[in-house]
């Protein structure tokens, strides 16, 4: 298949989850004896585009207009390259981007799209995708009509790609980029993560529930932790409902998904929805008071026990 | 301003969810189903753009689907849309057909918002809104936890990964709203009756002149497996051990 990989920047640079996104394209590419590209969109993209050539070939297109990521502009742009490119599959990683605007994109396309696609097969030389259906609690197997096919991959469902051995070519797109349209007008974003990294790029995430009761304790529990442990703090969505963790940091069905090499859960009951978002994590442990929490299920280890009195230890004998 | 509301019926979240011998469907014979929790939210906008005035608000929600779907309209109603339509179609629709069949509807209905929930919370797949602002060459807002109507349209904020995005967007437009947006109400009792005389419009898919043509194939469904086998620890001491164990 002839792949167009979607690029996603953050500050300039290639997300991890794209790289994840990569693989995934390599191996369809492979199997089919197919090419991968990127495309990259955005303004001030020198670094970015030599970043990205070292994986495989790049188109990009820098201009203003893609400073920011207006999902009309950006997805008939992306649908003028796959058209013209004539490439018959695109990909990128999940996350609200994707979902905002390569699933834009797929509606100028044709609308034969697989969502957060957790893994892959080709049988019968048909390219069979699964991905998570009823927060994650079935797992369905698909097959996409019609071309082009757009797929999200889940970041942390394949690992992310190496670079190859020389930098591969780098093309200037052309795109009309006056012929677009331009009716989303982006006027700023809030971001109250800190410096602490994105919940779906840590290795090691600390994830806060109900039983924290207020910002304050969970800057100091679940932040000190985190902190102490150079991780990423998570929450359950009760804590971002009452205010008490900014929404980016929600893990979840309609929050993130992650799968770390370790994560902890303070406090968290274990919902279905909540586990949608965690439970591929290579080790979960779990702290909590209730020692039927079904969290327990699903964890490797865990500790019965009160997160106030707990944590302040665990921050004191792993620091 | 006319809103339109797409809704989807969707099971139970509290519920869990087997599969059917031919792996193709879910076991949903004791399943009770619900109005699809984000589309509550969007009804809740709507109802609430309405309620802020001044201008006038039309609020008419939209099912696709089979008979018993009339059940779920009628929640819609008794929370406060003024009138329903139902498509029916039996067949199975994948986001693509439902986003071409709406299209149709609001070709029909002219609204200057269509708002909707961001992800239906049976197949998580989170695409017909994008799909139907991308089919319609109407600007869009995806997951909004916050919306004010402006004398250009819309301003609106955004739960992105990165943190919340404000946007501005004019009308007509389609939003699709996120779990922070609002807590849906509950429908009193003389809102459930009164929402028994509002006029629920039948549909057949043959007069929206739509051909079903089906994107995605589903092959079959399979229930992860997921046991772990949880040690418990007792005391700190013994989850630090543990922890310095795992920890990268
Ligand atoms: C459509 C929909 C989408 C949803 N999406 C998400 C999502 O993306 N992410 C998500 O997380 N949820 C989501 N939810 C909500 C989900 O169903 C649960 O309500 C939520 O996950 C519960 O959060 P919690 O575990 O923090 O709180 P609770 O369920 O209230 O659990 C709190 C836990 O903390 C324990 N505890 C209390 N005090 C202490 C203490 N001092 N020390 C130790 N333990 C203590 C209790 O024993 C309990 O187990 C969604 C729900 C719906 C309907």
């Amino acid at each position: 298949m002839n792949i167009l990989l979607i690029a996603e920047l953050q500050d300039g640079q290639i997300r991890p989850g794209s790289l994840s996104a990569l693989t995934f394209a390599r191996q369809v590419a492979l199997e089919t004896d197919g090419s991968v590209r990127w495309l990259l969109l955005g303004e001030n993209l020198e670094a970015a585009t030599t970043e990205a050539a070292r994986y495989a070939p790049v188109l990009f297109c820098d201009a203003a207009i893609f400073a920011a990521t207006a999902a009309d502009s950006w997805a008939a742009a992306i649908a003028e390259v796959v058209s013209t490119g004539n490439f018959d599959l695109v990909v990128a990683a999940s996350g609200t981007f994707a979902k905002d605007v390569i699933t834009r994109s797929a509606g100028l396309l044709g609308g034969a799209m697989a969502s957060d696609v957790l893994g892959h097969a080709f049988v019968d030389g048909r390219l069979q995708l699964q991905r998570g259906m009823y927060a994650g609690s079935i797992l369905a197997t698909v097959t996409l009509l019609g071309s082009p096919q757009i797929v999200t991959i889940q970041p942390s469902a394949y690992a992310a790609a190496e670079p190859g051995e020389t930098p591969a070519t780098v093309t200037n797109e052309q795109i009309d980029t006056s012929r677009l349209p331009q009716n989303i007008r982006i006027e700023h974003l809030e971001s109250k993560r800190g410096g602490r990294p994105d919940v779906t790029e840590a290795a090691v995430v600390v994830s806060g529930g109900r039983a924290i009761k207020s910002s304050e304790d969970f800057e100091s529990l679940v932040g000190g932790l985190a902190d102490t442990l150079h991780a990423a703090a998570g929450s359950s969505r009760v804590l971002v409902d009452a205010g008490i963790a900014p929404n980016e940091l929600q893990v979840g069905q309609t929050g993130k998904i992650v799968a770390p090499e370790v994560y902890l859960a303070l406090g968290i009951s274990g919902a279905v929805q909540h586990m949608a978002g965690m439970k591929n994590s290579k080790v979960i442990v779990a702290v909590n008071n209730d020692p039927d929490a079904p969290i327990f299920e699903v964890a490797d280890y865990g500790m019965v026990g009160d997160v106030y009195e707990v944590v302040p230890q665990l921050i004191e004998r792993l620091g | 301003m006319k809103i339109l509301v797409p809704t989807k019926r969707v099971p139970d979240t509290d519920q869990r969810i087997t599969i059917r011998e031919d792996t193709h469907q879910i076991d949903d014979a004791q399943l009770p189903y619900i109005v699809n929790p984000f589309d509550a939210i969007a009804i809740e906008e709507a109802i609430r753009i309405r309620e802020a005035g001044p201008q006038e608000v039309e609020i008419v929600a939209v099912g696709i689907g089979v008979a018993e779907y009339e059940k779920e309209l009628r929640t819609a109603l008794a929370m406060g849309a003024d009138r329903a339509l139902i498509i029916r179609c039996d067949a199975v629709l994948d986001p693509w057909n439902v986003a071409g069949i709406l299209k149709r509807v609001v070709e029909r209905e002219t609204p200057d918002l269509v708002l909707m929930g961001k992800q239906a919370v049976d197949d998580d797949a989170s695409q017909v809104g994008q799909f139907l602002a991308a089919l319609l060459d109407w600007p869009q807002a995806t997951f909004a936890s916050n919306i004010e109507c402006t004398e250009k349209g819309l301003r609106l904020e955004r739960e992105i990964d990165a943190g919340i995005e404000t946007v501005q967007i004019p009308l007509p437009a389609v939003v699709t709203a996120d779990l922070r947006l609002n807590e849906p109400r509950y429908a009193s009792l003389p809102s459930i009756l009164k929402a028994r005389k509002k006029p629920i419009e039948e549909i057949a898919i043959e007069e929206l002149d739509y051909s079903i043509e089906p994107r995605v194939e589903l092959i079959a469904l399979a229930a992860p497996n997921q046991t772990r086998s949880c040690q418990r620890v007792d005391s700190v001491d013994r989850l630090v051990d543990a922890l310095q164990e795992v920890l990268p």
